[in-house]
């Protein structure tokens, strides 16, 4: 069994859409009730950033766009030489479904005696949206800076350990510099039927660190629109 | 289970059993049309004109200057669409619209959208650090086609009192010196109609919003005051209720709680005022205790029931949902609250950055707040903040959003 089977426990395409699928039995509460676990439990968030000093840092957004993100990795070779993520540490700017989200990471890259590093760069928020049993769908951005904080923090290991042919380049070409995305984001946005601007907002932030950016963003969803839509 | 502190009144208010107990007989016992020509129509018919007055002698207004609909947007709606739309000042041109940058969104959206269409030609003010539109700002923004002004009474979201008095004179004698009936100055006084005086002689308002919901009435209904003589097109047209600006049967239950809320608020106001700014004070002041915050609005001018604070490195919705938790219902216009990823344009119209404004809770007191429950806000909300920022990555340097 590979780690990847291992992550989806609750495989359910309504979750991976990003809509709620389980929402609170709690009344009143409108998040699922693994997001609100996480939310006020909040697990592996750094508490004494001295101790991680030596760790592999990634860190995306800013709290101008409503979301930012730190991590902190600690990387470890298993019996057979494969490189697992031991520890999984992180501080979160933004709202419930954020910190819910690196939390849930957390814990889907350290369980099981840790990810290993080629599936770690695997995972996509998706995938934590599937754990979480499905977001709100105007918060599906808010679970897009946990994989893409991942990434940078395991590039960061990849370059302490002189592994620099290892390091992931974002797939596409970055197009907000700030919140890290790319071309490639926006098109599988709109293959996922993201068809405004707005929408395409939605799910990956765009614009949001960088408006300069977005006549750029208008015109690549025509693009692909036509492409693919006709 | 758990005392629920409601500090959302800005949201809505809960309804006054009084005034309940003024609508249900309009329910199910004079449940007539007040059009029709039989007893109990009339009865309907006669409730409405009692409320139609009450109102009107509250505003300093007349009966037939009273018409109601089904909320603040609609009327704000109606006011900001219908004026353009029935005046033209300077043949050849576009109507001239004056409103501020913290202004509702159901004058803004209804506004821009018109701006859009090219209908009419918009100005947006800006407003001071404390969310103040200056009159002075108003006046130097106005021209020959300039057909409406419109300026909320006090903001929703940071509380901020405007000088309508003030721009309500300056309008007149603009008026006087260039010898024409323009502009007409409409007001959205829906956060207002629980805390000031509204009277529309004092602020020589053409056409003023207000609600229930706001003022312990029950929702889904509103007025828009329109000053006699002036001329506005209609939104709904049909059976031609309201003078033929608001067709559709009345809500009788509905209108007879507005006016009964509308008395009852205004005839305790000053007491209620008193009592609540000195809490208001207190949770002000507690709050600022707080490392790191800092006060959205005006320090003074500002209504009696509200406070907002925003607290740097962390984000507003998680600290409601941690509030909500200890039973304490408040509120936030940041990003993740709204559809949009913009944080709230009010405070963003303050000058704030971004990344303070995404930090900012909303409190709003009213008629259940005592000092015990400000006592309990002031007791969970720095480990609050606390434990968000102890999660946040971020680190903001104070001095650049004082």
């Amino acid at each position: 069994m590979n780690d990847q089977q291992k992550i989806v426990t609750n495989p359910s395409t309504d979750a991976r859409q990003g809509d709620i699928v389980a929402p609170s039995k709690d009344k009143g509460w409108f998040y699922t009730d693994a997001v609100k676990s996480h939310f006020f439990h909040p697990q592996n968030f750094l508490e004494d950033e001295a101790a991680y000093k030596d760790a592999s840092l990634g860190l995306v957004g800013s709290p101008a766009c409503g979301d930012s993100m730190k991590v902190w990795l600690h990387i470890e070779k298993d019996a057979n030489g494969v490189e697992r993520i031991k520890e999984f540490k992180w501080k979160t700017f933004g709202c419930a479904s954020a910190i819910a989200s690196t939390s849930m990471l957390s814990v889907m890259v350290t369980e099981n005696g840790g990810l290993s590093l080629n599936n770690a760069l695997t995972l996509r928020p998706q995938d934590i949206m599937e754990r979480l049993g499905g977001l709100p769908a105007r918060k599906i951005h808010c679970s897009v800076l946990g994989d893409k904080a991942l990434r940078a923090a395991i590039n960061d290991y990849f370059r302490k350990t002189g592994q620099h042919n290892r390091i992931i380049v974002e797939q596409g070409r970055i197009i907000d510099n700030v919140v890290k995305v790319t071309d490639h984001d926006i098109e599988e946005a709109v293959l996922e039927g993201a068809d405004t601007l707005e929408k395409v907002q939605q799910k990956t932030k765009v614009g949001t660190g960088d408006p300069s950016c977005l006549p750029e963003v208008e015109q690549l969803i025509r693009f692909y629109k036509e492409k693919y839509f006709g | 289970m758990k005392k629920i502190i409601y500090l959302d009144h800005a949201a809505t208010t809960p309804i006054d059993p009084q005034v309940v107990e003024a609508m249900l007989p309009f329910f199910s016992e004079s449940y007539g049309n007040p059009s029709s020509f039989h007893s109990i129509g009339m009865e309907a018919k006669e409730a409405v004109t009692h409320a139609r007055k009450s109102i009107a002698n509250i505003l300093h207004g007349h009966e037939d200057e009273i018409i109601f609909t089904s909320g603040g947007t609609e009327s704000d709606v109606l006011a900001v669409t219908g004026i353009p739309r029935a005046h033209k000042t300077v043949p050849g041109t576009k109507p001239h619209v004056i409103t501020s940058a913290i202004e509702h969104h159901a004058v803004l959206e209804p506004l821009m959208h018109m701006q859009k269409k090219e209908e009419i030609e918009l100005t947006i003010l800006p407003v001071d650090r404390f969310g103040m539109v200056d009159p002075k700002v108003v006046k130097d923004a106005l021209k020959p086609s300039t057909v409406l002004v419109s300026i909320m009474t006090a903001n929703n979201e940071i509380g901020t009192i405007e000088p309508i008095a003030d721009i309500g004179r300056m309008i007149l004698s603009w008026r006087k010196d260039n010898k024409t009936p323009y502009p007409l100055f409409h007001t959205d006084a829906c956060q207002a109609a629980g805390a000031l005086d509204i009277n529309v002689e004092l602020s020589h308002v053409d056409l003023l919003t207000m609600n229930g919901s706001k003022i312990y009435g029950p929702k889904g209904v509103g007025i828009l005051f329109v000053r006699r003589g002036v001329k506005i097109e209609p939104l709904i047209r049909g059976g031609g209720q309201e003078r033929n600006i608001r067709s559709g049967t009345e809500n009788v239950p509905a209108i007879v709680g507005l006016a009964k809320a509308f008395d009852l608020v205004q005839a305790k106001r000053e007491k209620e005022n008193a009592r609540l700014t000195v809490l208001r004070d207190q949770l002000t002041e507690g709050l600022l205790n707080i490392p790191k915050s800092r006060l959205n609005g005006h320090p003074t001018q500002r209504l009696p029931n509200s406070v907002n604070i925003s607290f740097l490195d962390i984000e507003g919705e998680a600290a409601v949902l941690y509030l909500d938790a200890q039973g304490i219902m408040a509120s936030t216009g940041s990003a993740c609250a709204s559809s949009s990823l913009d944080p709230s344009h009010v405070i963003i119209a303050t000058g704030l950055p971004y990344e303070a404004a995404h930090g900012s809770i909303r409190f709003t007191l009213g008629h259940s707040t005592t000092d015990k429950d400000i006592d309990r806000v002031l007791e969970v909300m720095p480990g609050i903040v606390e434990r968000l920022r102890q999660m946040s990555p971020v680190n903001l340097d104070m001095k650049y959003y004082t």
